[in-house]
Order: C-alpha cells, then structure tokens, then sequence
C-alpha cells in the first residue's frame, strides 16, 4: 500500500465502491463498450503529436506584414483509440474547434502531425488525402448554418457520394440516402423536404446522417448538442451512442458541457488557451483533477440540486481568458490561478503525470501539465455518498461534500510527501 | 407583492395562422425573491418578459387578455407616458446577448450615463461620474479608464456587466434577466451570477431569472415556474420541484441531465418535439410526449391543481407523478 492510499482511506474506499456499482448497472449489451474502454492500451486509430496552429496578424493592406499571431493551438498531443470516445473540453477560445477542423482537414497545421493508421495525413494530398478524409468525417454544431437551405434532405445527405463517387454506385444512392435516414431515426420519406422544414433536433440528425454517408471509422462531433433543446439533447446523445455501437465508430467529442462530456467519453482532454492542460479517464478527470484549471472548471459547473448551494466548496476564479495572440509566458493558466508562484511563469509545465503521483497507483496518477499539481474532489455527492454507503441518500451527499473538502486539504498535504 | 402576472395571454398573427405564445400565465414575484422561469424555446417564457416590460414586438405579437400588476397597478392599462416612468427606472432588464444589446457606436460611459440624464435630469459630466461608480459596482477593473471604450473592447463576461450595471444603475425593484449567462462559458458564469445574486441581496430586488439551465436554477433561484406551450405546468418553491417533480414534463426534464451513475446507459429522453404553437395539441399540451397520458389528457386541459402550499401542477395525474417521485 503506497502511503498516500494510506493516509486517505476514505478516498481510495470509495473509488473502488463505485467502480462496483458501475459494473452491476451496466446492462449486458454495455458489455462490449465496456470491453472497449481505457484508451491507451488500445491500438490508436488516430495519433496527434505536436499539433500547432498559428493564424497570422497582419498589418496594413497593400503592403502586409505580419506583426504577430494568434496561436489558437500551440502543441496538442493525444491519441484516440478504435471505438473510444474522446472528449474536448475546453471554455471558447481555448481551440478546441480548430483541433476538430485541422483532423478533418478543414485547416492546414501550422506545425505537427496527425497520423491515421500510422500515416502522417498532414504530408498527403490528391487522391491519398481524399482517401483518408472518407474515413473521418464530422458533425457541426449549429444545425441551423451547416444544411445548405435551398437542398433538399435527399441531396444534403447524398451529397458525400459526389465527392467519393466509388462509395455508392449511382444507381443506389437514393436507397442509401433512405437507409442513412431511417438509421438516424427520421422517416425515409422526408427525403425530398427542405432543412427549413425539421427542428433543430431533426436538423442535428441530419447533419449526422450526412456525416455517415462515406461510413468513416472517425467521427468528429464540434459541439453536436449545444445549440439544441435539453430534451432534446438527450435523444441525439442516445442516436449517437447506439451508432458508435452499430458501426463501430471512434469519436472526438467536443463540448463544453462537461455533464454530457463525462456520460459519453471514456477519455477526457481538458484544454485552456491552445493547450491541454489534463488529460486521463473520465473518473480521473472527473473525481481526481489534479490541474487547478480542471478543478475550477468543475466546481463552477451548477449542480442541478439545489441542496447542494450551500454545501459545494466553489472555486471562482477571477478575470478573463487571456488573449491566444500574447498568452502568459510559462503556464498558461497562472494569471488566473491561485497557487501561481514565480516558478509558473518561467517554466512551461509539461503533460505528465506530476512527479508526486509518479509512483502512486490510483486514479490521480495521470497526465496534469502543473507544478504544483494537487488532488482535489470538486463533483460532489458520488465519491463521498459511496463511501456513507449506509447513510440515505440525502445525508449520504452532504456528507459527501464534507468530505471533499477535508480530501482537498488532505491530498495537499498527502501530496506533497509521497 | 411586487409583480403579479394573471392570466396572461399574448398572440402572434403570422401569415400562416396564429401564433399562441402565452396561453394564461399567472405568477407573482415578491421583493427580494428571485423567481426562475424554466422553459425550453418556444415555451413562451420570454414573450411573458417581454410582455411585463413593455417590449413585445407589436404587431404582429397582441397582449389579448390578462393584467400585470406592479406595485397595484396595471401595467397594461397604464398610459405610455407613465409607463415610461416605469420601466428602465422601476423595473430592467437583462439580454442574453450583451453584444447586440449594447450600442456599438456609442462609449458604455455614454450608455450608461444616458439612463442618468434621460430619468433623472443629471448633467453629462455627473452622469459619466455615475457611470464609473457603477462599472465599480460591477467589479469591472480599471473602470475610470475603461468608461471610455465602446462595447467591442470588452470581453463577453465584462459586456454582460454592463448589461448588468447598465439595469442597475436607477435601482429598480424589479429586474428581470433573460437568459443572462447563457452566451457565457461556465466560469465566466459562475462569476456573473455570483455578481447578480449578490447585488440582488442587497438592494433586495425581485429579480426573474428566464432560463433553460436546470444547473443555474438549482443555484439561485426561491421559486420555480415551469412553462411548457405557452402555460405554466409546474409552479413549486426550488427545493420541492427538485426532491420531487409533480409533472411529467418537469420530472422529464430532470431526468434527461446525465448523472453519474447513468454512464454507459441510454438516457431519458422525453420523446418528440415541443408543439408548433400554431397547433397547440388539445387538452394538456404536453399529452403526445407524456409517459402517463391517458385518454382525459387529449380530452381536458388541467387546471393548475393545488399540491401543497405555494405549489401547483398542470397535470390531471400529478399525484401518481409525486409518489412515483417520491419512491
């Protein structure tokens, strides 16, 4: 037993508590996505290292010169696995949206590579590039500005067969477009209405039967729910869960939802100004952020519970997101953040695993680019309410929460002497 | 009772037929008090806002039946001059969209100071005084010198500040806040409605909140009215409607948020879309999506039923719906 799950029984209890109760849920057809999970250890299907986008400034107008840029993302590496789900998160600005353009080639690099099956896409063009675009494809945020208005249903989805004649004969095309409908839940007669005609719900459906027209391995989703209805929300997340299980697709799910992020990813990058500042398992991130960036994020997120206003410990964190044309010299997040010493701004804090959780196993062993990189328990009312297991279920949170702050101090000062 | 909304009912006359938007809407917000309006879009929730400050787009939308009264009076049958008066001074309001509800061309100083001279005869030069002391208020830094700047200098979280200051600024009894963080990422929001609770408490102003974030509302909010086609289904104190949904809708609602202990299963989704509100279904609107329709539902349109004290229920079968809560 390492120290550090020594002198914090309560933490690692319940962890394992939960992990449990996961498995006893599950229905038996989660089985094979469970299979599936923990991204790392399977074969990656699309590997990014050190991806940079820079949009230059430029001054004056005949003669232009640069004078600067905004670096929108400046160094992203990770993996997705075959079948996983990755989640983005990130707030606006934090280039999340440029990632997903630049893997679906919407956006040249500045600098970096992108390797599908171990082929570096950013060095193809002609035929070789368009090859590798029909396996990843993507799903826009607003349903409203991404279906051309004056097509029809029809040529909106079967639009993808023009550009990649080889994936339907002609011939079959209308009866694949009825296929593509009625797999995304919506009447396969609709083929011949008008985007202006559906809600955003249906809208958002459509986007993604376009997006599986070429049958890509990879789906990337910018935002796909953001701009719908929470009733609505839900179905969309439901149809795009079924079809990953159905055509065993890989998806880079971007939000900034974090509720919806954790429910469907098995993996979760965090990002913030250009960078990825956290990345591990959904549990990781979710019950044991390391970086104060994540942690901040997750505590102001509203619990939709009004019990918990004056239980949850909130961190607010002061001013806005820096602009990405002068980000903060060193780590990135140390204008906003409260343990920022001198070291922060000389020092560009790298994606690993802290050097105190180095030799620890557990949850809180995972990539968190800080130097002072420290365990804190933010979601209430699930690691705590285990571990009450005998409590009801509303001492059960509260005493929850009561225990995440003492785990906030705990783990600063268990942190510190592993 | 600061505001009370009675049976209010606003149409749309559109080229394709009428539009019903607020088919008999009745709530009362009180001084202090901080009442969420939930609804998703096309529930009508802001056409009551609208309606209650004076701002409905007329025509094609018509006020055809109800009162709202303020303070006593109605409001509806007030004459424009004197409502004038009211509205900007004793009731504001806040826009979701900070950007487009602030004037490009003009310095917030300018915009904020306009409120200073339009009601209350101030000089310019006081009036820019008064300015700086709000954006203060509002915890905008360097506020002397940023009075200056025009809307596009500011960061979205600083605009919605103004927009906050901007309804503060006559210290009005009433605000009411359409959406105000919705444009707004999530620890840019926590900071705004931080502010806006706050500022709320201490000048003890009622303040409606129109939203469609369960999160937010679990936050701020006293009391809770649930709108869905243009009615009031479920109308209960915030921590009631939480513990225990006594609609359908509601309970739909709060079960369609993924938790924690759903991950890797389907989640609830209420089923169809919200009506077209040129063809509001007949009898309870909500009866082609609800799990519990019966043949009453299509037949009769449910009166708000009394719960318990302070709490109602637009549905014929909301005691089963709380007990099934309950278990």
């Amino acid at each position: 037993m390492t120290p550090h799950g020594d002198a914090h029984p309560r933490e690692s209890a319940p962890a394992t508590g939960a992990t449990a109760g996961d498995l006893l849920d599950k229905a038996p057809g989660e089985a094979a996505r469970d299979a599936r999970r923990g991204g790392p250890d399977r074969e990656p299907i699309l590997e990014v290292r050190g991806l940079v986008k820079h949009f230059p400034l430029t001054q004056g107008i005949l003669f232009k010169r640069q004078i600067g840029a905004v670096k929108a993302v400046d160094g992203v590496d990770f993996d997705l696995g075959h079948g996983e789900t990755l989640g983005i998160v990130g707030e606006s600005g934090c280039g999340k949206s440029t990632v997903a353009r630049m893997l679906v080639h919407l956006e040249e690099p500045t600098r970096g590579t992108i390797r599908y099956k171990g082929e570096d896409v950013t060095k193809l063009s002609g035929r070789a590039l368009k090859a590798v675009r029909r396996n990843i494809q993507m799903v826009f945020q607003d349903p409203y500005t991404s279906l051309n208005p004056r097509m029809t249903v029809g040529d909106i989805i079967g639009e993808p067969y023009e550009i990649h004649p080889e994936a339907a004969p002609k011939g079959s095309r209308r009866q694949r477009v009825r296929e593509l409908l009625d797999v995304v839940g919506l009447n396969p007669e609709y083929l011949n209405r008008y985007p202006h005609q559906f809600s955003g719900g249906q809208r958002q459906r459509i986007g993604i039967a376009r997006g599986l027209a070429l049958r890509p391995e990879i789906i990337v989703a910018d935002e796909p729910v953001s701009a719908l209805d929470v009733s609505v929300q839900a179905q969309v997340i439901n149809l795009m869960e079924r079809l990953q299980d159905e055509f065993d697709l890989s998806y880079v799910f971007i939000a900034h939802d974090l509720s919806i992020v954790r429910h469907i990813s098995e993996r979760v990058a965090v990002m913030y100004l250009g960078r990825i500042v956290e990345t591990g398992t959904d549990t990781e991130i979710y019950e044991h952020p390391t970086h104060p960036y994540t942690q901040a994020l997750l505590s102001a997120v509203p619990v939709p519970d009004p019990g918990m206003r004056e239980a949850r410990a909130r961190i607010l964190l002061s001013g806005d997101v820096p602009s990405p044309a002068h980000p903060p010299s060193g780590c990135r997040f140390r204008t906003r953040c409260w343990k920022a010493q001198e070291r922060c701004a000389l020092e560009v804090p790298a994606l690993a695993v802290p050097a105190e959780f180095r030799h620890v196993s557990g949850p809180a062993a995972h990539d968190s680019a800080c130097h002072f990189a420290e365990e804190r328990q933010i979601v209430p009312g699930d690691t705590g309410g285990t571990g009450d297991a005998a409590d009801t279920g509303g001492t059960g949170r509260t005493g929850g929460t009561g225990g995440t702050e003492e785990g906030g101090a705990g783990g600063g000062s268990g942190g510190g002497i592993p | 009772m600061l505001l009370e909304v009675r049976d209010l009912q606003v149409q749309f006359r559109m080229r394709e037929g009428i539009s019903r938007a607020v088919n008999g809407v009745s709530y009362a917000v009180d001084k202090g008090e901080t009442l969420a309006v939930l609804g998703e879009s096309g529930s009508g929730k802001s056409v009551t806002a609208q309606a209650v400050m004076g701002i409905l787009d007329s025509p094609p939308g018509r006020i055809t039946g109800g009162e709202i009264l303020f303070q006593g009076e109605n409001l509806l049958t007030m004459p424009e001059k004197k409502r004038r008066t009211v509205r900007g001074a004793q009731m504001a309001m806040i826009f979701q969209d900070a950007l487009s509800s602030l004037n490009p061309v003009l310095s917030v100083g300018d915009q904020l100071g306009e409120m200073f001279v339009v009601h209350r005869g101030m000089s310019k030069k006081d009036a820019r005084a008064r300015a700086v002391e709000l954006m203060d208020r509002v915890r905008i830094p360097a506020a002397k010198e940023r009075v200056r700047q025009y809307p596009h200098q500011f960061s979205g979280g600083m605009r919605q500040r103004i927009m906050i200051a901007m309804a503060l600024a006559l210290e009005p009894a009433l605000i009411i806040a359409d959406e105000p963080t919705t444009a707004l990422d999530v620890t840019v929001q926590a900071q705004v409605m931080e502010l806006l609770a706050e500022l709320q408490r201490e000048l003890r102003m009622g303040l409606i909140l129109i939203t469609h974030d369960l999160g937010v509302v679990a936050d701020v909010a006293d009391r809770i009215a649930v709108m869905y086609a243009g009615r009031i289904v479920e109308s209960a104190p915030v921590h009631d409607i939480y513990r225990a949904p006594a609609h359908p809708y509601t309970k739909g609602l709060l079960e369609s948020i993924p938790r924690l202990d759903q991950k890797g299963q389907e989640l609830y989704a209420i089923k169809g879309l919200p009506p077209n509100l040129m063809h509001i279904p007949p009898g309870c609107a909500f009866h082609p999506r609800c799990p519990r329709a019966q043949e009453v539902c299509v037949r009769e349109e449910p009166p708000l039923h009394r719960v318990s004290a302070g709490r109602g229920s637009a549905c014929h079968f909301w005691k089963e719906t709380l007990d099934d809560a309950a278990r």
